[in-house]
């Protein structure tokens, strides 16, 4: 921190600092750029210090024109920027052609340093907000130096804008932290405890370090304990956004295997259809946003991202249509013998994932986010969260919610029930038991195309899609326990959470492997899974 | 059923007898006849059917446990591969410095820079070893498994389903590099076996010969087995398990010896599979795979032991001549045959013979042949 070559850095914005109230000065004093066609490596620095003082527009012409090698030096000591063939003189803003022996003035990674934190030092002062924005967030890339906090002090001082103005309170405060005031570097350590992130833990741990001989680097004791608190701050606070993150991963991830499971819990769990094309009932349900979004961009290019508004009826549609298809004529000739519908659909499936691969070609197909969707939000200072992941966790909690109405406060759903319970006695009293079959699995079948728009906003969409949920989505139902949807939701975020716990101690596979040998284990203890239906009959 | 001591009518004894015996003349004939000749059957073909030989067996075994106990395991597939991984593990050893790189390590150990063997390598040079290792593997991993599952009377679909999530996990598993076993390529590039080049002639006709031996007496084991008292009480399990422990049996023991007797035989079809097919990787423990040997079973005519042979021969001539015929066609033809099979053709192409025989006159009136339940 206190080497020569930071300090050399750093001058530029001492020197910008200083001459803040001089900002309108307008043409270039041809003595600034003297020095930069020398030979002399410090006064050249210290001609880029002073130029970018300035702080004209002039200033940052001239800089940027350094910093691309289109600064030249003639014989006769004028300084030219050359571009596209012309040359303006540096000092007085005239064209001229390029004259014959103007040398290219040479920039070293030194001067080159000393241009770039010149020009982010002009740019924080800049009138556009998103230039200073991103001039904040270039200077958060770098080490903040002490010399650098009377310029970022000023830039404070002029900023306007409550959100950069955050980020460059906390910016002075890591620029302090290498300040030889020792009271300043006090408040800069109690100032960093409430915001910190990881990133400040070297500097900090730096100044609780022991020099060989045994004395501290740090001297003042005050100032270390200080230190030491604030980085405990900092790492607890490290820790409960990784737990955070952690639990809505955990959430998202589960939204996704209720989504993909949803569909499955009522063909598999409600009616006892072993459904191996579940998955491509999922992937049919991608396949048709890809196609809803490829109508959108070709007929109606100024409403593209609205493809999802279509896609989502269209899918249901669709699954739905292929569902009812399939149950009429295959699989409510298989009903009873569950084995053999297991194989069945999955012959089905063979052929689903076939044909789209005739239709549409083995390999993936790119589905988009809406615009609206992509980027996240950021909480807690460093933990972002991704629009599209919040957007799945609000949209299985609707699916879930709907298919909650439809089972339990429609008439639908009364027949649903009925035929469920007791299959004869509700043929009996009038309920067209083949007509709510076909529904039934209709409708999961639909909730699985659901689900196959969710997939799309996630990942890849291609033919093999389906095989990747097939065995989670059976795991899901089985673990919640057949028939439940409330054990079918309890059984997904439960999914989802342990998943997410394991994997940063035990790698993605491994915790998956984890997984699956934990319902294998927990299906012993619980054939019936979380919420077992209590009944008496023996099998 | 006709309780006589011999495990076949005589007519069958006759066409087992004739079909062994035109099996084992293929390797012959590719010995005796040169290249061109009318009667010469070429090293592709005899491999063809040693593969088919392999599935037969592993059908074979499914069809104890499905046919005859009615446990539908979609994760046979997994025992298949272990038992492959297990010879696959002596038959990188006996690369020796051959590899690519020329170490003693198999390429992907040096590729991964190990340094030495991981301790479950140990004693794999030895090819009896290894050969305990097929049957001790995978017939603990279905004991543990099976003891588990059994006892938590964890049966019908939910069964299916976790020994299918079971041999997914495995997948999983051996798709990682670290777990030791080449990862998503596997093993493969044998060079020899037993100090016989395993490209040589010669050694590929003992290993068909012995993959013959191995099916006949696994398929005369098997009859043996469920003409037994014991088989009896397997087919108790299937039709109605509830009843039979009412009268007083505990089936857990018979399902957990018939399950992991199947597991065990399954293993070895896979050990035979590899030195002829030359290659093992974690794709054969993929789900599909395992109800692809469900669909063998199911085609050829489940608790018919003799069906599986022929419904894994079928599936897998089939298979051949489409994929190279119509190779886009394929899956929707498999995937047409598990449709229809379910739903038309519930005792496979075995049950289609009596059928048959029932609608032509014959002097002989057909036996009723009894409605399998699951």
């Amino acid at each position: 921190m206190n080497s020569f070559l930071t300090r050399i850095f750093a001058a530029p914005f001492a020197a910008l600092a200083l001459c803040l109230p001089l900002l309108a000065q307008a043409a270039i004093d041809p003595a600034l750029l003297q020095p930069l066609a020398g030979d002399d490596p410090d006064a050249r620095v210290d001609a880029v210090a002073r130029i970018a003082a300035t702080g004209s527009a002039d200033a940052r012409q001239v800089l940027q024109a350094l910093l691309d090698d289109e600064l030249v030096a003639t014989q006769a000591g004028q300084v030219l920027i050359v571009h596209d063939g012309q040359a303006i003189d540096a000092a007085t803003g005239k064209t001229l052609a390029v004259p014959d022996g103007a040398d290219g003035i040479v920039v070293n990674n030194r001067l080159r340093g000393a241009v770039q934190a010149a020009l982010s030092g002009l740019a924080l002062l800049a009138p556009a907000r998103e230039t200073r924005l991103s001039a904040v967030h270039a200077l958060q890339a770098q080490d903040p130096d002490p010399a650098q906090a009377p310029l970022l002090r000023q830039a404070l001082a002029h900023e306007t804008d409550a959100d950069i103005k955050l980020q460059l309170a906390q910016l002075v405060a890591r620029a302090d932290l290498g300040s030889l005031d020792p009271a300043r570097r006090l408040a800069a350590v109690t100032a960093l405890a409430d915001r910190g992130d990881a990133s400040l833990r070297p500097q900090l741990q730096a100044m609780l370090a022991q020099n060989p001989d045994g004395s501290f680097v740090e001297p003042d004791a005050a100032l270390r304990a200080a230190a030491g608190a604030t980085l405990r701050a900092i790492d607890q606070r490290a820790m409960r956004n990784d737990v955070i993150g952690n639990l809505f991963y955990g959430v998202s991830l589960g939204s996704v295997l209720l989504l993909a499971a949803l569909g499955l819990a009522i063909t598999f769990g409600l009616m006892g259809i072993i459904n191996m094309a579940h998955g491509e009932l999922l992937m049919i349900g991608a396949y048709t946003t890809y196609v809803c979004q490829s109508l959108f961009r070709h007929y109606l290019p100024g409403a593209a991202d609205w493809y999802l508004a279509a896609a989502l009826p269209a899918a249901f549609l669709v699954a739905f249509a292929v569902g009812v298809v399939l149950e009429r004529s295959v699989i409510r000739w298989l009903y009873g013998r569950p084995l053999e519908t297991l194989l069945a659909t999955w012959g089905i499936s063979l052929m689903l994932m076939q044909t789209v691969r005739t239709v549409f070609g083995a390999q993936n197909v790119e589905v988009a986010n809406p615009a609206f969707m992509s980027g996240g939000v950021t909480v807690l200072g460093s933990l972002v969260l991704p629009y599209n992941r919040i957007a799945i966790i609000v949209f299985a909690v609707i699916v879930v919610a709907a298919v909650w109405l439809v089972l339990n406060k429609t008439r639908l759903g009364l027949f649903v029930r009925a035929v469920m319970q007791n299959r004869r006695m509700a043929d009996c009293v009038g309920v067209p038991t083949g007509r709510i079959d076909m529904l039934t699995f209709g409708l999961g079948s639909g909730i699985a195309g659901l689900g196959g728009v969710a997939l799309s906003q996630l990942g890849n969409v291609g033919p093999d899609l389906g095989q990747a949920y097939i065995v989670d989505s059976f795991m899901v139902v089985v673990l919640g326990g057949v028939g439940q949807l409330a054990g079918t939701v309890l059984g997904a975020l439960g999914l989802g959470e342990i998943n997410k716990f394991l994997e940063p101690l035990a790698g993605a596979v491994m915790a998956k492997i984890c997984i699956l040998v934990f319902i294998i284990v927990f299906i012993q203890r619980r054939p019936q899974g979380l919420f077992a239906l209590k009944g008496r009959s023996v099998e | 059923m006709n309780r006589s001591t011999s495990l076949f009518s005589r007519r069958a004894w006759v066409v087992l007898a004739a079909c062994t015996l035109v099996a084992a003349l293929l390797p012959v004939l590719h010995l005796a006849f040169p290249d061109g000749h009318p009667l010469h059957v070429s090293g592709y073909m005899l491999g063809l059917v040693g593969k088919f030989m392999c599935y037969a067996l592993a059908a074979l075994a499914l069809d104890l446990v499905w046919g005859y106990t009615g446990i539908l395991s979609l994760g046979h597939g997994l025992f298949f591969a272990l038992g492959a991984y297990a010879h696959g593990m002596y038959l990188m050893r006996a690369i020796g410095r051959d590899g690519s790189y020329g170490s003693v390590l198999p390429d992907f150990m040096v590729f991964l820079d190990w340094k030495d063997y991981p301790w479950y390598w140990a004693f794999t040079d030895h090819f009896w070893y290894c050969m305990l290792l097929v049957v001790l593997v995978p017939g603990l991993v279905a004991f543990v498994f099976g003891w588990f599952a059994f006892r938590s009377r964890i049966k019908g679909v939910y069964f299916s389903i976790i020994t299918q999530a079971l041999t997914y996990a495995a997948m999983l598993l051996f798709f990682r590099n670290d777990t030791g076993f080449g990862g998503n390529n596997g093993f493969t590039d044998f060079k020899r076996i037993l100090g016989h080049s395993i490209t040589d002639p010669g050694t590929r006709t003992t290993l068909y010969l012995a993959t013959l031996a191995l099916l006949v007496g696994a398929l005369l084991l098997c009859r043996w087995i469920v003409r037994s008292k014991l088989g009896r009480v397997l087919q108790g399990v299937r039709d109605a398990e509830s009843r039979l422990m009412f009268i007083g049996y505990d089936p857990l023991a018979f399902k957990l010896f018939v399950w992991t007797l199947s597991a065990v035989l399954c293993a070895i079809a896979g050990a035979l599979y590899v030195p002829q097919v030359g290659i093992i990787n974690p794709s054969e423990m993929s789900p599909a795979n395992s109800i692809e040997m469900v669909v063998w079973v199911a085609i050829g005519g489940r608790g018919t032991l003799v069906g599986p042979i022929v419904g894994a021969f079928a599936v897998n001539g089939l298979k051949s001549w489409f994929t190279a015929a119509f190779p886009d066609l394929w899956l929707f033809a498999l995937g047409l045959l598990f449709i229809l099979v379910t739903l038309f053709m519930r005792q496979g192409i075995l049950g289609v013979l009596p059928a048959i025989k029932r609608v032509l006159p014959r002097r002989r009136p057909a036996v009723a042949t009894t409605e399998e339940t699951v």
